[in-house]
Order: C-alpha cells, then structure tokens, then sequence
C-alpha cells in the first residue's frame, strides 16, 4: 500500500516536472514583470498541477455533486468571504459597505442557513470583491513585481502579502481548527472555485497568443481596477495614440465601410460643447458606479 | 475576499471574450449575408449608451432564444455577429490599437491580414462563450458623458447566480455614428491585454512574425476544435 502510494505520488511529481517553460528572449524586460524567467516556470508548474491534478478533480466535482448542492457550498464560502470584505472595507474607510457586509453575513448565515442561499443579494444588498492586497493597494503600496504564487497562481508581491492576511484572517484560517479540518475546507473551496472555471480555462486557451502574457496584463489591469471599485485613472492613456491618430483617421476613411454615414452623427443627448481631448479621465474614483 | 487570483484573472478574461468582444469576425463566405433584422438594429444616430443598450439587450434575447446558437453553431453565430455587432464596431481601430507602434510601419496588406486574423482569433473565443449564456440580463449603469467624442458606456452583466460581471464599452464617434472600439469585462480592458504580446511579438520576429502567430493560433483552435 505505501509503495503503491510512493509510486503514485513520484508520478505525479514526473508529470508536473516534466518539459520546461518556453522562456521568450525579452522576458523580463517589462518593467511589472523583472521575474518574468521564475513567474513563466511556476505558472507552467501551475498550468500542469492544474492539468493532471485540479482540473480532473473540479470536473469529477461537477459530475458526482448535483447543481444545486454545489451552488450551496460556493454560498458558503462566499459568505465567509463576506467577512473578509467587512474587515477591508472599514481598513479602507468605507464603512457604508463595511456594514453592508456585515449585514449580509448576519442575514446569510441565519436565513440563509449557514450562508447556502445567498438571500442577502436578493434584498439588495450586493456583495463586495475586497482583500489585503486591494486595501494596501488603496493606502498607497504600490504593486511590487508581478509574482506567480505555486498553485494560487498570478499575484504581485503586495498581493501575496495581502493574501497571507487574508488567509489569517479568513474564518476557515488553519490556527482557528483542527489542521485536518481546515486542510479539508480548503480543498473543497479550491475544487469550488475551479469547479466555476471550467468552461473559463477553455476559453483563454483560444484566446491568447501568449497565455502566460495575457493572465498577466489582465491580472494586473483588474487588480487596478478592483482597487479602485471599479474607476481607476486612466494613467498610461494612449501612449501612443497622439501620433497614431491622423494615421487612423486617414487608415478608417480609406477602408470604413460605406455604411448609411449621416455626416452629422450626433446623438443630440450629450452634445455639452466642452472638449478636453487629452486627459479622458473619467471620473472622480470615489463612489462605486452601481451601489 | 474570497475569490482566487487565479479566479480573478481567469473569469475575466473568458468573459472578455464572452459578450464583451463584439469586434468579432466572419468569414468571407458569410460576409454576404443580407442584414435581415436591419429594421430592428440600433440606430446608427441613436446615444451611445442607447446604443450599448440595444445592442446588447438584442444579442442577449437571441442567443437566449435560439438554442442552435447555444451549442456554439458557428456560421449562425456569424451571421449575428455580421448583423448586430459588426456595424457598430470599429474593428480596424482595435486592432491597431492593439498593434500599437507597429501599426505605422505595417504595409497596407499587413494591416489587413493582421484586423482579419484578430477579428478570427476573437469570433472563435466569441462563439465558445456564447454557448454560456443562458439567463444573463444587461444592467445599465449611469452613463456620464464626458468626452464629446469618446466615451465610456459602462453594463453589468446579471447572471442568475454568482456576482455581475462588469462589462464597459469604450466608444467613439466617428462620421457613421457611434463605434465600438475596446471592451472591458471585470477591469480589463481587451486593447490593452494584447497590447503587450503583440509588441514582443513583433519585436522577435517583425509585423509578419505576429501575423504568423495569430494565423497558427487560429489554425490551432481550430484542429482542436475538430479532435
């Protein structure tokens, strides 16, 4: 029986260190990514601990456990999660959401039976998407290096020390139970998460040109995002595009297609005759757009 | 607090292909198809976020309504795309802005090869997430007009479960109305995410490398599409 185990796991540990990341030649040229040789070999890793162990197992997840019981057990790690989003909206001075989450949890957890209907949303009250990283990221820590984590995938340094905090402070944290407990609550919530991933993975698979390229740039534009609720300040804007524009312009003329064109296209609804070209910064990042 | 990184990144950037990236493509053989539902699109005139709305609320209720485009049916899934998306997006301005430099040095044919092998990268990651829709509805979030000529029309995608997913439009007015240009689901926008892979692209292996690239990836999805 240990044999067999030990045979098992060795193959495993094969498969997972088999073949190696292709590293392209300017890799870490990025100014966000100077361990871009170290990320591109832990998110191959990943991609192959994904592969043969994560994937396979999230889809069996899928098949043994019906629908409506795995909706319920997301519920409840979602509610647990509403702790955590509690505890980071009031460090980042948003007490209305604070106690929103707050309420959220107390409606969830009792009505919601132990959070397996998310009852909370359905009286309005929406969830918040907060973590360390979001709250260190609001209080001026700049993001650091992109960093892959092993299994947890992209982060930055600032984000995988938030991340510790979050899992510190998570109530399924490993110092609150029994280590067994835990470990298990964990792997379920992984399965969980994966499980949601599904038809996702397929999908980027096709769409990237460089997969390892394109969970990076979208790890770091969300997380900018996420810490701004949703208005970041469109800082790098268009680098390029002064230069570009005349060509595009020309470039559009040349090849639009004929379409009905009404030289005057205007929508008439919001013509204010105020023009600031260059600096299209939206909004003041304050106020969240939808709550 | 809960949600993964990993999670994160990967929800967005399967949803940024799901509804988000309209710029989707066709296939010269369906480029004919006559436009018959023009009575009902959007108007060309019509406020950009008006337009957003339309538009999307329409692609949403077909899908929703023909259960061959669930199953991901390729050429019916062009022949909306050809219909209720493509006037409205200004495919060229995306791909050039995704090239970034490069665009000025590309040839005219290179420019060309390069919109048509995007626009085939995105329509076949487009169809794959359409077969995921089922009873999504659009929220429309306030819309501020800030620039005269370019804005951003900002949507949340409510799924019967799980959070919404936040879907921007960025738009620009052009002499034939108002075009679709970038798209952002949950904080990403899908210019700026090729940006980078395109220009180290290029670098390696110049304008034709990249299109080379994008033509194998297309070729790839599709041979796996097959198996």
């Amino acid at each position: 029986m240990r044999t067999a185990l030990k045979i098992v796991a060795s193959c495993l540990m094969a498969m997972l260190s088999v073949g190696c990341a292709t590293i392209p030649p300017d890799a870490g040229k990025n100014p966000a990514d100077p361990w871009e040789v170290y990320n591109r070999q832990m998110a191959d890793f990943n991609d192959r601990a994904d592969k043969y162990v994560l994937a396979p197992v999230a889809r069996g997840y899928t098949k043994v456990v019906p629908a409506p019981a795995r909706d319920c057990i997301g519920n409840i790690f979602r509610n647990l999660g509403d702790v955590g989003n509690a505890i980071n909206n009031l460090l980042q001075g948003k007490p209305a959401q604070a106690s929103s989450d707050i309420c959220r949890v107390a409606i969830n957890t009792t009505v919601g039976l132990l959070g397996c209907f998310d009852v909370a949303t359905s009286v309005g009250l929406t969830r918040s998407n907060e973590d360390f990283g979001q709250t260190f990221g609001r209080w001026g820590v700049g993001p650091g290096p992109y960093f892959v984590l092993p299994i947890l995938g992209p982060s930055t340094v600032r984000d995988a020390i938030g991340r510790a905090a979050d899992i510190y402070t998570d109530p399924l944290a490993f110092n609150h139970w029994e280590r067994a407990y835990s470990i298990a609550a964990w792997s379920l919530r992984l399965i969980d998460v994966r499980a949601g991933l599904l038809d996702a993975t397929a999908l980027l698979e096709g769409a990237a040109l460089d997969k390892y390229q394109f969970i990076r740039d979208g790890y770091l534009q969300r997380r900018l995002n996420l810490i701004y609720d949703g208005n970041p300040p469109r800082e790098k804007e268009e680098d390029e595009e002064p230069e570009d524009k005349p060509a595009d312009k020309l470039e559009k003329e040349e090849s639009a297609p004929a379409k009905p064109a009404e030289p005057e296209g205007n929508s008439g609804a919001q013509q204010e005759p105020k023009a600031e070209k260059p600096a299209p910064q939206p909004d003041q990042p304050a106020p969240p757009p939808g709550r | 607090m809960s949600r993964n990184p990993l999670t994160s990144a990967l929800t967005g950037l399967a949803f940024t292909l799901s509804l988000g990236v309209s710029g989707l493509a066709m296939q010269p053989t369906f480029a004919q198809v006559a436009p018959a539902a023009a009575a009902t699109a959007p108007d060309l005139n019509a406020a950009p976020d008006e337009l957003v709305r339309k538009l999307s609320t329409e692609v949403l209720a077909s899908i929703k309504s023909d259960p061959a485009l669930q199953n991901g049916d390729l050429p019916k899934l062009q022949q909306l795309v050809d219909e209720r998306i493509l006037p409205y997006v200004n495919f060229e301005k995306m791909t050039q802005l995704a090239v970034g430099r490069g665009w000025r040095q590309a040839t005219p044919e290179q420019r060309q090869a390069l919109s048509r092998e995007f626009r085939t990268l995105l329509v076949r990651t487009y169809a794959g997430a359409m077969s995921q829709v089922r009873d999504h509805q659009v929220k429309m979030l306030p819309f501020r007009p800030g620039n005269p000529d370019d804005v951003v029309v900002r949507t949340q995608i409510v799924a019967p479960r799980g959070d919404p997913i936040q879907l921007d439009y960025r738009l620009e007015k052009t002499a034939a109305g108002w075009k679709i240009y970038d798209v952002n689901v949950l904080g990403v926008w899908l210019v700026e995410n090729y940006k980078n892979s395109f220009a180290s692209e290029i670098n390696q292996s110049g304008i034709d490398g990249l299109i080379k690239a994008l033509t194998e990836r297309n070729k790839q999805f599709e041979a796996a599409k097959k198996a």
